[in-house]
């Protein structure tokens, strides 16, 4: 078993699998050390499935933006499978004052990086989405947002990047980084010693520990998302749907079921009594998310709901991810903290950083997301 | 590390098969075919292979599937189906409607 190659990528969820794919099609050889035993364990398969630009913070919206330009509209073509990508737009709504308040905000903010988005009133949402309730006010809409199936994109990443040879170890976990002659270099796991030229730490939350060994620090802490996932209904709308307080965000599959994510307000102190690796359902959150879509859409009140689901996303101090190279450490790449909002920019994270381990450089400006920005207050 | 850990290990070339048809996952309408290609594609646990084609994720939730679908991987993969861990159980036990689930009618 070969176990050195031009890049050990530690963590198999999307962001990992797409650095992976990007690094094997531009000739790099690469490992890719998983810790569960199923590749995209952790927020890679439990997110809604956004691939929204709006909303976003503006240190991380050119990413969204280039990913959406650049990569979304021909990656089920590039990978050879079916991800379910829909380019129909985001409806952030707004049900007060005050949710509009918050909504005028985002979009100033996005419009002044280039997104098209824009307010509209009641009447231009029902035109969109004639399934929304009276309760709804006004809401955010940019046209070129919209979602894909999270579960089966990570899994293109893994199968293309796989059949470009990259070497894929599951099972795997990883204890600590060591330097070599001042350079990251070995990557010692459970089992095995592995080496690269380059290490990227995409693990999530658990990157922490990984990058600890090194002396690197991530602020982030864990938070439980949850969702729930209705039977197959006749198809209703194409729209990526969230609101303006992120309390409640969901779309329709192309299967036809609903994916709906909200929050009961409990989720940091909720008891989590999952399985390693699978976080539970609390009890009091699915009921929670149903009150709340009821709400928004009362036809749905008759939809059963088949199954419940929990994640964990790895937010991180100040809202976006950490990413690129780290100054102190060289050869170590950093790619985590994505604060739930991961998914719709992994394309773009996973082939801008394949471009800065090859050329040193990337197209869209990572400065604002790289690790030395984070201060004490005095 | 297990027995499913290294990913490249050599499972040999995608065989196609007369019974490649019969329908496994009733719900999602998946056919043992499907399974069995997207094993050389890669999927080599329950939960991937659920995640890449929906099998066990319709109405009964893999009731119904599981133990047929563990034992087409397992053989596929050249192991004992001892060594494939089940899916996540997933609450509700049977799908409930949204409102009673709100809680808003019994």
């Amino acid at each position: 078993m070969d176990k050195k190659a031009d890049v050990v990528i530690i963590g198999g969820g999307v962001i990992g699998c797409a650095a992976a794919y990007y690094l094997t099609k531009r000739g790099k050889s690469v490992i890719v050390i998983e810790a569960s035993d199923n590749i995209g364990n952790g927020g890679s398969s439990r997110n809604g499935g956004g691939v929204r630009q709006s909303g976003r913070d503006p240190r991380e919206l050119p990413l969204a933006m280039y990913g959406i330009e650049k990569l979304w509209p021909n990656l089920s073509q590039e990978l050879g499978v079916d991800c379910e990508y829909h380019k129909d737009g985001n409806l952030r709504l707004g049900k007060t004052q005050e949710h509009l308040k918050i909504l005028q905000g985002l979009t100033d903010r996005a419009t002044a990086c280039g997104l098209d988005v824009r307010m509209i009133d009641a009447d231009e949402v029902k035109k969109i989405n004639p399934y929304l309730s009276d309760e709804v006010i006004g809401a955010s809409w940019c046209p070129t947002d919209g979602h894909a199936n999270p579960l089966v994109t990570t899994l293109a990443f893994y199968r293309k990047a796989r059949q470009q040879g990259a070497k894929f170890f599951t099972g795997e976990k990883v204890l600590e980084l060591r330097k070599v002659k001042g350079r990251v270099k070995k990557v010692i796991a459970e089992d095995n010693v592995y080496e690269g030229n380059y290490v990227l730490v995409a693990a999530g939350y658990e990157s922490r520990d990984i990058l600890s060994s090194v002396g690197i620090d991530v602020p982030m802490h864990k938070e439980l998302v949850e969702c729930l996932v209705t039977e197959a209904q006749p198809h209703m709308f194409n729209q990526m749907l969230g609101t303006a307080e992120a309390d409640f965000y969901g779309h329709q599959s192309d299967h036809g079921s609903f994916v709906f994510g909200g929050s009961s307000g409990m989720e940091l102190d909720n008891l989590n009594k999952g399985a390693k690796n699978s976080p539970s359902n609390a009890a009091i959150t699915a009921p929670c998310e149903c009150r709340g879509i009821m709400k928004y859409f009362p036809d749905l009140k008759d939809a059963k709901i088949v199954r419940t689901w929990a994640g964990e996303q790895d937010v991180c101090k100040d809202g976006v991810p950490v990413l690129g190279f780290v100054d102190e450490v060289p050869g170590l790449v950093v790619a985590c903290g994505f604060t739930g909002h991961g998914f719709g920019i992994a394309p773009a994270v996973g082939e801008q950083l394949s471009r800065l381990i090859v050329d040193g450089e990337t197209d869209v400006d990572l400065t604002p997301l790289r690790y030395d920005r984070f201060k004490a207050k005095i | 590390m297990n027995i499913l850990s290294d990913r490249s290990r050599d499972i040999g070339e995608f065989v196609p098969a007369e019974d490649d048809d019969m329908l496994i996952c009733r719900c999602e309408e998946v056919t043992k075919g499907e399974i069995r290609k997207a094993v050389h594609d890669g999927m080599w646990t329950i939960t991937e292979i659920r995640r890449y084609l929906r099998t066990g994720m319709g109405l009964c939730q893999g009731q119904t599937c599981a133990r047929l679908v563990k034992g087409i991987i397992a053989k596929e993969l050249g192991i004992s189906p001892a060594e494939l861990e089940p899916a996540t159980a997933r609450s509700p036990m049977r799908p409930v409607e949204m409102r009673v689930m709100g809680n808003e009618e019994a």
